[in-house]
């Protein structure tokens, strides 16, 4: 299982990435933006994409849309403190398939990510 | 300042502080805050645009910032790694886009990336006629403000 992590903070990829790694996930590729997220996602072929919202240079949902002009399958699980309802259905209208909102309990990544894997399995 | 925009940030860094960090925040009397620089010697710092305009500034004496930091990020920093002023940055938009997310009524506001200054007596530019509120904060880590200078979008400015 090959993930890609996208978040502008390192600190917050290491939280996530140890998250992943209690999960039995380690093959883990990193991204600091949306465009370095663009440059890295067709030669990494990831199984699952796990998305910040606010970075620079090119935001999460802008990577999202143009994602999903030329992959519609591979989950995408937005992480982000963006909890308005009307960003979060901005975001799954653009292709985002599961939303977890910073604060985050390790329990509620794992239990998103599990879902999320779980439904693309089925 | 409109009292409604204290309330999310008080409700703010007592859920981002106990859900990361396990810390529990007890939060004092909001006060006015004139003087231009922060109050203590770490400062992330969040801009707002749209229907609320501002920034929210988070502000740590050293000790505390290191303390909270380490249990944050699992590890301990020292104040000039890049790492300790990512943690700082994140804390300050965790805090900043949780708070946004409890304004009362649809407002649509967008929050910078943030920036983090180190240094004692450092200026923070606060948007002009706008009051700066500080609300103290004390944890088992040590003290740290919040300092929020934020106001209702003028119509046209929200609308643009």
């Amino acid at each position: 299982m090959k993930i890609l992590l996208i978040d502008d903070s390192r600190t917050m990829r290491n939280i996530q990435k140890s998250v992943l790694t209690q999960l039995g996930y380690t093959q883990v590729e990193e991204a600091c933006d949306g465009q370095d997220a663009l440059s890295k996602v067709n030669a990494y072929a990831p199984d699952l994409i796990l998305c910040d919202w606010n970075m620079p240079n090119m935001d999460g949902l802008t990577f999202v849309k143009t994602f999903r002009t030329q992959n519609k399958t591979v989950p995408v699980i937005m992480v982000t403190t963006e909890s308005e309802k009307s960003r979060v259905i901005e975001a799954i209208k653009a292709g985002v398939n599961n939303y977890v909102i910073k604060p985050f309990t390790p329990d509620l990544l794992s239990q998103r990510i599990n879902e999320t894997l779980t439904k693309k399995a089925a | 300042m409109d009292p409604a925009f204290i309330t999310p940030f008080i409700a703010s860094i007592q859920h981002v502080f106990a859900t990361m960090m396990q810390v529990q925040v007890t939060v004092g009397e909001p006060q006015i805050r004139s003087a231009p620089t922060a109050t203590y010697d770490v400062s992330g710092i969040i801009g707002m645009s749209g229907d609320v305009v501002g920034s929210v500034v988070l502000s740590f004496p050293k000790a505390s910032a290191q303390r909270l930091v380490a249990l944050f990020a699992g590890q301990e920093f020292d104040t000039s790694s890049p790492d300790f002023a990512d943690a700082i940055g994140e804390l300050t938009n965790m805090l900043s886009g949780s708070a946004k997310g409890m304004f009362q009524g649809k407002k649509k506001v967008t929050i910078s990336c943030p920036s983090v200054v180190i240094g004692p007596q450092h200026v923070v530019a606060r948007p002009k006629d706008v009051p700066c509120i500080a609300i103290p904060c004390s944890t088992d880590c040590g003290d740290l403000v919040i300092e929020i200078a934020i106001a209702q979008a003028p119509v046209a400015a929200a609308n643009a």
